[in-house]
């Protein structure tokens, strides 16, 4: 044992009492207490009706103290709660954003789009690997004849393949869609430079190219390309013009890609699958813009019944699906949540096991502070009185921890939307989390709980 | 309160091994008495007195208070008693750790729902009385083992029980600590007319008493009168001052 040697304090001698005649020797002696506070003791104190019990804000100020007495242990115990409730309110953000980023997506076109593509091609149109692609270029033009289907305003079909783009020094690589001119009405797709293709590229096959708002600027910087050349897989291209900005990111976005004229696009950037058949030059989609949004419907129907006819189909089983805009943001929907529900299961597990933790650590507590739960017992703490008190800590551990969780779940989903992609956070997802962090902190808090209150008093006091 | 035991017996099983600690105890410490229970270590006092303060239960025999048999309360009834009708000081003091004065005394009070503006009152004034009315935010380790020990018995006497046991509450004091300490329980058996029985087993702090009870062995040894009761303030008086004191209250 290490000793301080501290200076002697300076010898005061102790207040001579002065005796006051008449009064209690007690006040003269102020060691021995002040017994006349003894009058106020006198009678009982008002003991509450009903029999008491401790109000839950006195063990809610305990709790906050005992907890923060420790505060490593815990910190620790919160970490499974709050990377559960943090990853909850995160990834809901991050679907939610998707979500509404389709939705965008579709509905920006107008909502009057219908689309059509291969049967077994998926969400997003691309056929899986195994199908035939069976819309051809045919198909549309035969869709343009208002004949066959008078509801259609504008008829789109598009040929998807990619290639490298080079411009003098400057190389890129980017989608390249074959489309007609009519894919700037359906789409509401204009240029800002120049123009988009018109029918003349079309008709006498002429090798021009509008470029995405991304592309120009990858190849040409602020200068306007309009009229230079730009070669595609090895062919020289025109420039007719750059189109808006469309905003959004990544492989969807029409920014990154370059549009030409759709005969050019199947005879030189399509692979063999889908070359020209018997049947016409295979292409990848048609979008049909219909007359209004009320004859959607009706323009649904005309374009099934026409393919029906020319695809010759049978058993009720066409080779071609005729969506509108309200399937495609429900079929985004649908694969969202199918994954958001996955993503929740493993958020489950991060709570469930930061409930173990909490269980964990609570019995803990309750051996070490056995002693003083049987002190409490002693002097006339009811079983629900400590049980209430543990109770309320376990609780008050997974609140605070899920408080926690949702400010690093909602910052980073400001941190994803500020640099990744759009997030979008929902309060519902907020107070679920909160309330099923609670939850798992109440259940698992139980337990130790009643452990700590069946204590025998006499048992935990003689705990050493 | 009337405390009126029956031949009170108590059996540790440990494994094979039945200890007997108490082999039939019978007596009656009626309302406003001050009486010591002395004998030598392993006799089973403190084996006795935990069963008085309603912490553990007889192996056989019949405990009464005020007529009441304790054997049919059930826990939250007990809690009950021990809150309002006992206060306990322990040998170890028993204070709760990192917790002040204040909220140490205040506990009882908490646990008996009076509200918190009585709980102030009475706890000050409890502390006060045992003379630690400047020392009521500290907290255990600040405080000396006396006055712990007085810290334990305002916590006993917050709720002004009718009987307060304590467990060789001078067993780890200096003599001046225990002097007082029997001070404040002559007190509160004069003034407050509260039944104190304690454990010792220091002779001339059971002359404090007005009764002296004797176990022996697991049995009563002796049950006999104080002749000469000593005041612990004229004790106290004459120790400390060099001065005189003539009033007397």
């Amino acid at each position: 044992m290490a000793q301080t040697v501290t200076a002697p304090a300076p010898i005061v001698p102790p207040p001579v009492p002065t005796i006051v005649p008449g009064k209690r020797v007690d006040e003269n002696r102020k060691i021995a207490g002040d017994m006349t506070q003894l009058d106020l003791l006198s009678e009982p104190p008002h003991f509450r009706k009903g029999g008491g019990g401790v109000p839950l804000s006195e063990s809610f100020m305990s709790s906050l103290y005992s907890l923060s007495s420790n505060i490593l242990r815990t910190g620790l115990t919160m970490l499974g709660i709050i990377i559960g409730v943090a990853a909850v309110v995160t990834l809901l953000a991050i679907g939610n954003g998707v979500v509404a980023d389709a939705r965008d997506k579709v509905t920006a076109n107008g909502t009057n789009i219908i689309s059509i593509s291969a049967a077994n091609a998926n969400a997003n149109g691309i056929p899986t690997p195994d199908s035939t692609n069976s819309l051809t270029y045919e198909d549309a033009l035969a869709l343009q004849d208002p004949q066959n289907c008078p509801d259609c305003a504008a008829i789109s079909p598009e040929i998807r393949a990619g290639g490298t783009l080079i411009a003098g020094s400057a190389r890129t690589f980017a989608p390249i869609y074959g489309v007609l001119p009519s894919y700037a009405e359906v789409h509401s797709y204009n240029a800002v430079v120049g123009t988009f293709l018109v029918d003349e590229d079309i008709t006498s096959n002429v090798q021009s190219v509008a470029l995405g708002a991304t592309v120009a600027t990858t190849l040409f910087g602020e200068d306007d390309p309009t009229g230079k050349t730009i070669r595609i897989n090895g062919n020289s291209f025109k420039i007719a013009g750059v189109m808006e900005a469309k905003g959004g990111t990544g492989f969807g976005s029409r920014d990154n890609a370059v549009y030409v004229p759709l005969p050019i696009a199947s005879a030189k950037f399509t692979g063999n699958r889908q070359r020209s058949t018997g049947s016409g030059k295979s292409v990848n989609g048609i979008d049909i813009k219909a007359a209004s949004t009320e004859s959607v419907g009706k323009a649904m129907a005309e374009v099934s019944d026409l393919l029906n006819i020319r695809h010759r189909t049978r058993n009720n089983t066409p080779d071609f699906q005729v969506t509108n805009q309200a399937d495609q943001i429900k079929a985004a929907e649908e694969n969202q949540r199918t994954q958001q529900i996955f993503l929740l299961v493993i958020a489950s597990v991060s709570l469930l096991v930061g409930g173990i933790g909490i269980m964990n650590i609570m019995l803990v507590s309750v051996t070490e502070r056995t002693r003083e739960i049987g002190i409490r017992k002693a002097i006339g703490a009811k079983e629900r009185d400590i049980l209430t008190q543990f109770i309320v800590e376990a609780v008050l551990i997974s609140l605070l921890g899920a408080l926690i969780g949702v400010i690093i779940g909602v910052s980073s989903s400001l941190i994803v939307s500020a640099t990744w992609k759009r997030t979008i956070i929902s309060p519902e997802s907020v107070v679920l989390a909160v309330a099923f962090a609670t939850a798992i902190g109440l259940f698992f808090g139980v337990f130790p709980a009643q452990r700590a209150a069946r204590l025998r008093p006499i048992e935990a006091l003689r705990y050493e | 309160m009337v405390i009126e035991i029956r031949d009170i017996t108590k059996t540790y099983q440990t494994g094979d091994v039945a200890l007997q600690v108490l082999k039939g105890i019978t007596f009656t410490i009626n309302d406003g008495e001050l009486c010591a229970i002395m004998g030598p270590s392993g006799s089973g006092k403190s084996t006795l007195m935990n069963i008085l303060g309603c912490l553990d239960t007889p192996t056989s025999g019949e405990y009464l208070l005020d007529g009441e048999n304790v054997a049919e309360f059930d826990e939250t009834r007990l809690a009950r008693v021990r809150n309002r009708k006992i206060g306990f000081v322990f040998q170890s003091f028993n204070l709760i750790k990192r917790t002040s004065a204040l909220d140490q005394v205040q506990l009882p009070l908490l646990y008996a729902g009076v509200d918190e503006k009585e709980r102030h009152k009475r706890a000050t004034a409890a502390l006060a009385a045992v003379g630690l009315g400047d020392r009521m935010d500290h907290k255990p380790n600040q405080l000396s083992g006396g006055q712990q020990q007085r810290v334990a018995i305002a916590r006993s006497l917050v709720a002004t029980p009718s009987l307060i046991l304590a467990d060789e509450p001078t067993g780890n004091l200096d003599s001046r600590s225990s002097v007082e300490v029997m001070d404040i329980f002559q007190r509160l058996n004069a003034q407050l007319g509260i039944t104190v029985v304690f454990v010792t087993h220091e002779p001339d702090i059971a002359e404090y008493t007005h009764r002296i009870i004797r176990v022996r062995d697991g049995y009563l040894g002796a049950d006999e009168r104080v002749p000469h009761t000593k005041s612990a303030a004229d004790e106290l008086a004459s120790r400390s001052e060099p001065i005189q004191i003539h009033a007397t209250a």
